[in-house]
């Protein structure tokens, strides 16, 4: 038998690559690490739009959309997905973000109403226990 | 905390399309059972029965998901809308599972004809778990013409497909197995149309000529009787996938005109009951663990008392106390 049963819900996770950014090494691990710790995880591929990763996300109801960044278009990015989703009305989506990103970005990125950032030397322990609490936070949907 | 929208609202809005809705749903049937949410597909059920049901199979590496993007593509050129289920495996050990189907089905997202889920096995036998069939319903209520299941692709044995979809398309690409595979029994024979991916390479033409010997000897004489059709198809020349949704329709109104599908409906109808019973049963297991079940385990591992009958004393203990909560 399965550590879930049948009435615990799995948590539901999408880890995107969006734009022009080859480097999938990190976002691979971390799917590895969510889905060794019982979570479900859709990987979209790299060269994603932020139209179709919010598409995706929808559709496949995650309860967090993942977003790895490492060519520093995140502060292009992360409004445009937000932006998406509250046209879509998904707000209730919790948006997470990792790579590198540097300190006063963080900072703006979190006003902007990203739920997580996670830094590129995050354990996987960690990103796994703060999915885990967002979810958690958020409450039943 | 956030507003949690009652499933019967839900439903509502499944029956006018609405895919946000779709989506919601088929968490919450994937999460197992509040009350509402059964309810809320019990309704939606008599809006069911619609959509022609295409189950996609074979092994792994066949080329399943490259194939059902490509047949989505022949469906919306004809003007049809197309739901998916992708189904991947769950690890046995963390019951977690990476959902890969996106990375090939990625262009298809933004069109509103088209929605496309990805689900774990769960660890269920056959690959094909209750709340995947749920989907299907959700899928079927909210107007789409036509659902589409790609399954797992765990090997040749792989029969459940058949009896949840109205066509079984089995996916066969070259040079996996010699002409001996042929003639196994299992995955070959659910087939109602088969194809063989990766045309462009030059070994296809001995799997295609394989897989038409092996369906001559199994021909029995007569009219109206369904011809399995052998379809190369190719994503790297882009060929072949017009046919294949050509074949998958003549299969439907073969099966109409000959009255097979009230035989197909019932076989879908008994698959549906039987997998939500043995949830029923299986839940009932684990939930009574702690007393009866751990007690007669205990005997069975001691010899004292053989597995079939725990099971049977487990099932009529079990009459009396059924949870309904699915």
């Amino acid at each position: 038998m399965q550590n879930n049963d049948n009435n615990a819900a799995v948590i539901r996770v999408m880890l995107a690559k969006i734009g022009l950014d080859g480097h999938d090494r990190g976002i691979k691990v971390v799917a590895r690490a969510l889905r060794d710790a019982g979570m479900d995880v859709v990987y979209t591929g790299l060269h994603r739009t932020p139209e179709e990763v919010v598409d995706a996300a929808i559709q496949e109801d995650v309860d967090i959309l993942g977003i790895s960044l490492l060519s520093g278009a995140h502060m292009h990015i992360f409004p445009k997905v937000l932006e998406l989703l509250k046209q879509k009305e998904a707000e209730d989506m919790i948006v997470a973000g990792g790579g590198v990103i540097p300190d006063d970005d963080v900072k703006e990125l979190y006003q902007m109403g990203v739920h997580k950032i996670l830094l590129q030397d995050t354990p996987p322990q960690e990103i796994i226990d703060s999915f885990r609490q967002l979810v958690a936070d958020r409450g039943a949907r | 905390m956030i507003n949690r929208i009652p499933s019967m609202k839900l439903a509502e809005r499944v029956r006018e399309g609405h895919l946000r809705a779709i989506a919601r749903l088929i968490t919450r049937v994937e999460s197992g059972g509040d009350p509402d949410v059964r309810q809320a597909l019990a309704e939606l059920y008599k809006s069911t029965g619609n959509a022609h049901v295409v189950g996609i199979t074979g092994v792994p590496g066949a080329g399943k998901s490259t194939l059902v993007t490509q047949l989505v593509h022949e469906y919306r050129k004809s003007g049809r809308t197309v739901g998916v289920v992708a189904i991947d495996p769950s690890s046995p050990f963390s019951g977690g599972a990476i959902l890969g189907d996106r990375i090939r089905m990625g262009d298809l997202v933004s069109d509103p004809g088209v929605f496309i889920r990805s689900m774990a096995t769960r660890g269920t036998l056959g690959g094909l778990a209750r709340p995947a069939l749920d989907a299907v319903d959700l899928l079927d209520a909210g107007g789409f013409d036509v659902v589409l299941i790609e399954t797992v692709g765990v090997g040749q044995d792989e029969v459940d497909i058949v009896r949840a979809a109205h066509t079984t398309v089995v996916v066969n690409a070259p040079g996996l197995g010699d002409d001996i595979q042929a003639i196994k029994a299992g995955v070959l024979e659910i087939a109602d149309v088969h194809v063989v991916s990766k045309a462009d390479r030059p070994d296809s033409n001995r799997t295609i000529q394989e897989l038409k010997a092996m369906l001559m000897m199994s021909l029995e004489p007569g009219e109206g009787i369904w011809r399995v059709p052998v379809v190369p198809t190719s994503s790297e020349k882009h060929t072949g996938f017009g046919e294949l949704m050509a074949a998958i329709d003549r299969h439907a109104e073969h099966l109409e005109r000959s009255g097979e599908i009230t035989e197909r409906r019932r076989q879908i109808a008994l698959t549906r009951v039987v997998k939500v019973a043995e949830e029923i049963v299986r839940d009932n297991f684990v939930r009574d663990s702690r007393s009866q079940t751990e007690e007669l385990l205990k005997k069975v591992t001691q010899r004292e008392l053989d597995p079939h009958g725990a099971a049977v004393t487990l099932l009529k203990a079990m009459k009396e106390t059924i949870h309904e909560s699915h």
